[in-house]
């Protein structure tokens, strides 16, 4: 569990150069904690006592590694050869839970008795109620309170769980605001308090830490697809909203120049419309949330409220290495609809018996339109998180739910 | 002009400084105007002019509820710098408050020009250190403009020595752990933070977040150069919607009772 240099941040947090994206454009209030928390965490990585503890719980209670799983009826369909990373099988439903036991673990031994967490879908806040649970640690939980609508299952596994949960009422009552309100949160409680950023985004050393945790999905995908097909991929293929398990895939593939990696966007209602999360494809280089990356902005810099069918996804900015990934253009960013997501979800359950996330539809449908370009290669996709939760969203879209109704899906 | 000609003017006739903050554009971009025209008139000696971002981090809910009130309102950054012209032309040192994006999205350079061009005296940033500003500070300087940077009650004496060496104008001491809101007291915090920023600078340090009456103002004062206030003012407007000739005497009477605060 190494700090990739090559591809990693420098020390100030920039990834691709001094002043290019990422770095930390937060209050001085924060950059105590900020130090403290870069310093903590490159101490743990290299304690081995920390790393294997890590690798512990990962393996006895996340369930990791999770399979790579050969989809066969998928790929027959497609005209591909189609692996999937079931992240889905993971304790909690999806590749978030390694994050925030990595984070967890590291809060206890930096001495804080306290988390607080944003989350969209409900995934990352599940999983941080989870991993509080586990550790012993009180947990608030900050939620737009659009979105504790749209997940309200996820809400109550939340308070089941011993979790607060604040619904958020400012701006534009997601993601980006639950992300505003843990800031606020912290910097009035970081004597105990740690914050357990949901994505590989925000200010230094967020993008790198969550990225170290995390980068065990593609490390261990990278290894089955050799031990399964005897080759590397041609191409790998992540969902990308702040960009967490897309980052974690791509860290096993970054160095292999004959592997083309793709991130699939939140392309909404079209990218040609203002209803869409597609931040790399249509936004512009700004600072959002501590980092400088791509945002959808206005012309006077203010955040543009984005939109997609998966609360996952739905972000206006995107995590500084996948801006740095499409800038030099080691990684290729394409928009996903909401429709072409909603196919894709329903076609893997068809075909494979597999309801997966929203967040992971868009890359399945992402990686067969690949198929279409690359025929007869191996994709590998990274099916990050499984579709539970989903099926409110699921139930409106296909107006399933009624028995003796065939869905025309 | 520079924000330390009224710290010089206030530290000459023993006192400290009362710096007040509102958002441009709110309610809307002339009574925005108006509001500020108010404030200087009952006594400030330092305006400090928001301008609305759709993210503040900082910000506690009052200000926000009045940037949101500005950007829904339409206020662009053109505006903010219509509304810097027009109380600088008061003769009052005029600052910009402002998160940096909508700095960097305008261009630094060019905001740096039009500012000073506007008569604004430099910017106030409370999402941008000294370490990530190079661009900033380039063009603070080509420009003749303040640079205030904020200092907190969490940073280690080195940051506070890095920080006030890149400060023009005065330094912005955050008084408590938090966001911006008015308080029953004060931070037993701030003054231990305006001591070891004195111990690294010359400048004069100024303490914000908290501030909303006289006696108030006048405990901050006894330690610190300047007194800074912003959601007290905020908070008068919001009392008074629809009626703006109400909140502008408010606005007035508690900037009257501040004065007198920093005097005491």
């Amino acid at each position: 569990m190494e700090l990739d240099q090559q591809h990693g941040a420098d020390a100030l947090g920039w990834f691709g150069g001094t002043g290019g994206f990422g770095g930390r454009f937060m209050p001085e209030a924060l950059i105590a904690a900020l130090d403290e928390l870069d310093v903590a965490w490159r101490d743990a990585l290299a304690d081995p006592a920390f790393t294997e503890e890590f690798q512990r719980l990962l393996r006895e209670y996340a369930g990791v590694p999770s399979a790579l799983y050969d989809a066969t009826r998928l790929s027959a369909e497609a005209g591909a050869r189609i692996l999937l990373k079931r992240e889905d099988l993971n304790h909690t439903g999806a590749h978030k839970i390694r994050n925030v036991l990595g984070q967890a673990l590291l809060t206890k031994r930096m001495g804080k008795t306290r988390v607080i967490a944003e989350t969209g879908a409900g995934q990352h806040g599940v999983a941080s109620a989870t991993a509080a649970a586990y550790l012993g640690l009180d947990c608030t939980v900050y939620m737009g309170e659009v979105d504790t609508e749209r997940q309200a299952l996820n809400v109550a596994r939340m308070q089941l769980l011993g979790a607060e949960v604040v619904p958020v009422t400012s701006g534009s009552r997601t993601l980006k605001d639950a992300i505003n309100e843990a800031l606020r949160d912290w910097v009035a409680s970081v004597d105990h308090t740690a914050y357990l950023f949901g994505t590989a985004a925000g200010p230094h050393p967020f993008p790198s830490l969550v990225a170290s945790f995390v980068r065990g999905i593609g490390d261990e995908a990278r290894q089955q697809c050799l031990d399964l097909t005897g080759s590397l991929p041609d191409a790998v293929a992540a969902c990308v909203g702040g960009g967490s398990n897309a980052i974690g895939l791509f860290a096993g593939f970054v160095d292999d120049p004959g592997v083309a990696i793709y991130g699939f966007e939140a392309g909404g209602e079209g990218v040609d419309t203002d209803r869409h999360a597609a931040t790399i494809h249509a936004g512009s280089v700004g600072v959002l949330h501590g980092a400088r990356t791509y945002v959808l902005q206005d012309e006077d810099g203010q955040t543009v409220e984005s939109h997609s069918i998966s609360a996952g996804l739905d972000y206006p900015g995107v995590g500084p290495q996948h801006a740095s990934l499409a800038a030099t253009e080691r990684a290729t960013y394409v928009p996903v609809t909401d429709d072409q997501a909603m196919a894709a979800m329903s076609r893997l359950a068809r075909t494979e018996g597999i309801i997966c996330a929203i967040e992971s539809a868009h890359a399945v449908a992402g990686a067969l339109e690949l198929a279409k370009q690359r025929p007869g290669q191996t994709l590998l996709v990274n099916l990050s998180g499984r579709g539970d939760k989903d099926m409110g969203t699921a139930l409106e879209y296909f107006g399933l739910g009624e028995a003796g109704r065939e869905s025309d899906t | 002009m520079s924000a330390a000609t009224a710290f010089e003017k206030a530290r000459a006739e023993d006192r400290a400084a009362l710096v007040g903050y509102l958002p441009a554009g709110f309610p809307d971009v002339e009574a925005s105007i108006a509001a500020l025209r108010t404030m200087v008139d009952a006594g400030c000696d330092v305006i400090e002019i928001g301008l609305p971002y759709s993210d503040p981090v900082m910000d506690g809910p009052t200000i926000q509820t009045a940037a949101q009130q500005a950007l829904e309102a339409g206020t662009r950054t053109s505006d903010v710098l219509r509304v810097v012209e027009a109380v600088a032309g008061t003769g009052t040192p005029t600052l910009v408050m402002t998160y940096w994006n909508p700095v960097e999205r305008y261009g630094t350079e060019r905001f740096a020009r039009d500012l000073a061009a506007a008569g604004g005296a430099g910017l106030i940033t409370p999402d941008l250190t000294p370490d990530f500003a190079p661009e900033w500070i380039a063009a603070a300087d080509a420009h003749d403009l303040d640079k205030v940077f904020l200092v907190a009650p969490s940073s280690t004496d080195e940051r506070i020595a890095m920080t006030t060496a890149a400060c023009r104008g005065f330094v912005y001491a955050t008084a408590v752990m938090g966001v911006t809101g008015a308080r029953e007291s004060t931070s037993d915090l701030a003054g231990p933070l305006v001591a070891r920023t004195h111990r690294t600078t010359d400048l004069p340090v100024g303490v914000g977040l908290g501030v909303s009456n006289g006696a108030q103002a006048a405990a901050v004062a006894a330690y610190a150069d300047g007194v800074i206030v912003g959601s007290a003012f905020v908070r008068t407007l919001l009392d008074h919607p629809g009626d703006a000739a109400a909140g502008r005497r408010a606005l007035g009477s508690l900037t009257e009772d501040l004065a007198e605060g920093v005097r005491a």
